[in-house]
């Protein structure tokens, strides 16, 4: 028989086909019955069909690009491991920043996987839907590329062998989880204006550029790496978030609103879970990139600004904490290390006051509030140090109900101030650490009465190994939650000076540089 | 409606009193930002005012240099951010301190490590 070679066919012919031409409209049970969800949030879509993928790709060649990938970034992976590449980085501070991004943002790259998955698995429209599937995939490959290559730290270093367990219990890692829980209990529409929108393409630069760009000034090929691999999906994530707003307000008048509200949630939400990303650029990489208000400046002042005024002819309004949150740029990441440094016990990596030569570059990159406010702080702590008294409170914090930060936060025109905010609901208080918190809270109270507050929930008994009886004498309760954290008291925590992680960073970097 | 959801939602709130040993008080020192939030502790409700000061304060406070030289006579006080004097030899309750109130003290003359509100 002869070979009968057809031609080949376009791009756009290969994604009707492979897209949506693979949807059908069920017939032997309703559409509302097959997709249950898309209604009940008040968002009206009149024609999926309007929706433009602005990638068009197909799953052929989305198999073909990400394997590229991979083979690349594990590549470079292998290399750095077997040249011993963790001896290469600054200094063993810097591996502490991994220990966060292990523990807190790691994690959550596997909830987007799921609610990527979920939202996709709920729309009707056969567009939407392979974008959101491409989306998920990603999204579990981040988590999986992130674990392989901090994997080679776990053979060195504390504090990485828990991260899983940790997320679901640590008190700072509450933060991370609530934010991806209370996404991915929105609905479809909420999830993705919150996820897509609001975090990928508000705020991601100001998550993964600071990381990706510290482990490549810290000398961490290893993070650099699966950085550079997520990058490409970053930028389609990005696109898909844009995409997907501007079909929801073109779809009916009537979206504007609910978009809005959520738009100005989740900006609030993810914001406050950037406090974690504001202190790691400021205290914990040895060679640091930019400041956080450097940052904030031009990835949320100069490019959200220009994404406003782009989005205006649809009626959205810049989010309404974006003014405060321009006003906390210069007290963010201050306020927060102090927080670390406080209960330096309760966390799985290290702490420590800045150097005097740390404090000369906050000086300088914080003109306007770092010796004034800060400065007499870590002198303080450095000088009580010094003389054996390092402080570690050990009375808990009392956590915001929404973003549930310890109430760190100040006045937005009084940094000497915190600030507090609370709400009566069905005869109980909440407490709130800012107006921005509290409005979310006013407008989903049923939500968030259930709030797992670790602090509340290590006081009502529900934080302690089952082995242990909290009515027996000599009952620590302190060392018994660090025991269901799984944290090792005195070896995954406290400060650096005193830790193993820094002798044998020194040890191991002499031998390999000399005899 | 309290929530938007695909069907009836309604759960009971995690923090009620009933889940805790004793009442939660959040209890903040103004101008004090070393302790970078209030602290967050059970407070049996028949405790004295006066008997939290003397016995619970000090071991939140005093690893700031402050803590010794506050005057507790000239010692102003908030509950839910508004003015109020207690009774020191009266009970929480009684000084209207309930489950999850917040108490702030501000301690005139006392502004933190140099002066810095920390």
């Amino acid at each position: 028989m002869d070979m009968k070679a057809s031609k080949k066919l376009g791009l756009k012919e290969r994604y009707t086909l492979m897209t949506r031409d693979l949807a059908w409209t069920p017939t032997y049970q309703a559409v509302k019955d097959v997709f249950p969800l898309t209604e009940y949030e008040g968002i009206k879509i009149h024609d999926w069909d309007k929706f433009e993928d602005p990638f068009r790709m197909t799953m052929d060649s989305y198999w073909k690009y990400q394997a590229e990938k991979e083979r690349k970034l594990y590549a470079i992976i292998d290399a750095f491991t077997q040249n011993n590449g963790h001896l290469g980085v600054t200094d063993a501070r810097y591996i502490n920043a991994l220990k966060l991004f292990l523990t807190g943002i790691t994690p959550v790259e596997y909830m987007a996987h799921r609610g990527f998955a979920h939202i996709g698995r709920q729309y009707p429209g056969a567009g939407p839907r392979v974008a959101c599937l491409m989306q998920s995939l990603d999204e579990i490959r981040h988590a999986q590329t992130q674990i392989h290559s901090l994997s080679n730290y776990n053979k060195y270093y504390n504090g990485f062998q828990n991260w899983r367990h940790q997320h679901d219990r640590v008190w700072y890692l509450s933060v991370p989880k609530s934010f991806f829980d209370d996404a991915v209990s929105g609905g479809p529409f909420e999830y993705i204006i919150a996820i897509g929108f609001a975090f990928e393409y508000v705020l991601t630069n100001l998550l993964f550029v600071p990381f990706i760009s510290g482990a490549a000034y810290n000398g961490d090929m290893g993070a650099m790496a699966f950085g550079f691999s997520a990058q490409s999906d970053e930028s389609r994530h990005m696109t898909l978030g844009l995409e997907v707003i501007k079909f929801i307000l073109e779809q009916d008048p009537a979206n504007l609103p609910i978009v809005q509200a959520w738009i100005d949630k989740w900006f609030w939400r993810g914001y406050r879970v950037l406090t974690l990303v504001a202190m790691m650029m400021d205290y914990m990489l040895p060679k640091r990139v930019m400041s956080w208000k450097e940052a904030w400046e031009i990835y949320a002042e100069q490019n959200g600004g220009a994404l406003f005024a782009d989005l205006a002819r649809y009626g959205i309004k810049v989010p309404k904490g974006w003014e405060q949150a321009c006003k906390e740029k210069d007290h963010l990441s201050h306020l927060a290390w102090n927080t670390f440094y406080s209960y330096g016990m309760a966390a799985p990596f290290h702490t420590w006051a800045p150097s005097e030569k740390d404090m000369e570059w906050l000086s300088a990159k914080y003109p306007d509030t770092f010796d004034k406010y800060y400065r007499s702080l870590w002198t303080h702590y450095a000088r009580e140090q010094a003389e054996g008294r390092r402080y570690y409170s050990t009375t808990l914090p009392m956590l915001c109900q929404i973003c549930q930060i310890p109430m760190i936060f100040t006045e937005p025109d009084d940094p000497t101030k915190i600030a507090y905010r609370e709400s009566d609901y069905k005869n109980i208080k909440y407490h709130f650490c800012s107006d921005g918190c509290k409005s979310i809270f006013d407008l989903e109270p049923g939500k968030y009465v259930q709030s797992w507050l670790p602090v509340h929930q290590i006081h009502q008994g529900n934080c302690f190994p089952s082995d242990v009886d909290p009515g027996k004498p000599g009952f620590n309760p302190l060392a018994e939650v660090l025991r269901w954290y799984r944290i090792s008291d005195g070896i995954d925590n406290r400060d650096y000076a005193d830790s193993p992680d820094k002798q044998n960073f020194e040890t191991w970097r002499t031998q390999a540089t000399g005899n | 409606m309290s929530v938007t959801s695909v069907a009836a939602y309604d759960f009971p709130p995690k923090d009620g009193a009933d889940k805790f040993p004793a009442p939660l008080l959040y209890i903040g020192w103004e101008d004090h930002k070393m302790f970078c939030a209030p602290f967050c502790v059970p407070v049996p409700p028949a405790t004295k005012f006066g008997d939290f000061v003397t016995d619970a304060l000090p071991g939140m406070f005093s690893p700031h240099p402050d803590f010794k030289h506050i005057d507790w006579n000239k010692t102003e006080w908030f509950l839910s951010g508004k003015p109020f004097k207690p009774d020191m030899g009266k009970t929480m309750v009684e000084n209207g301190v309930g489950h999850k109130s917040v108490v702030r003290f501000r301690t005139p003359g006392l502004t933190g490590l140099g002066n810095s509100c920390f």
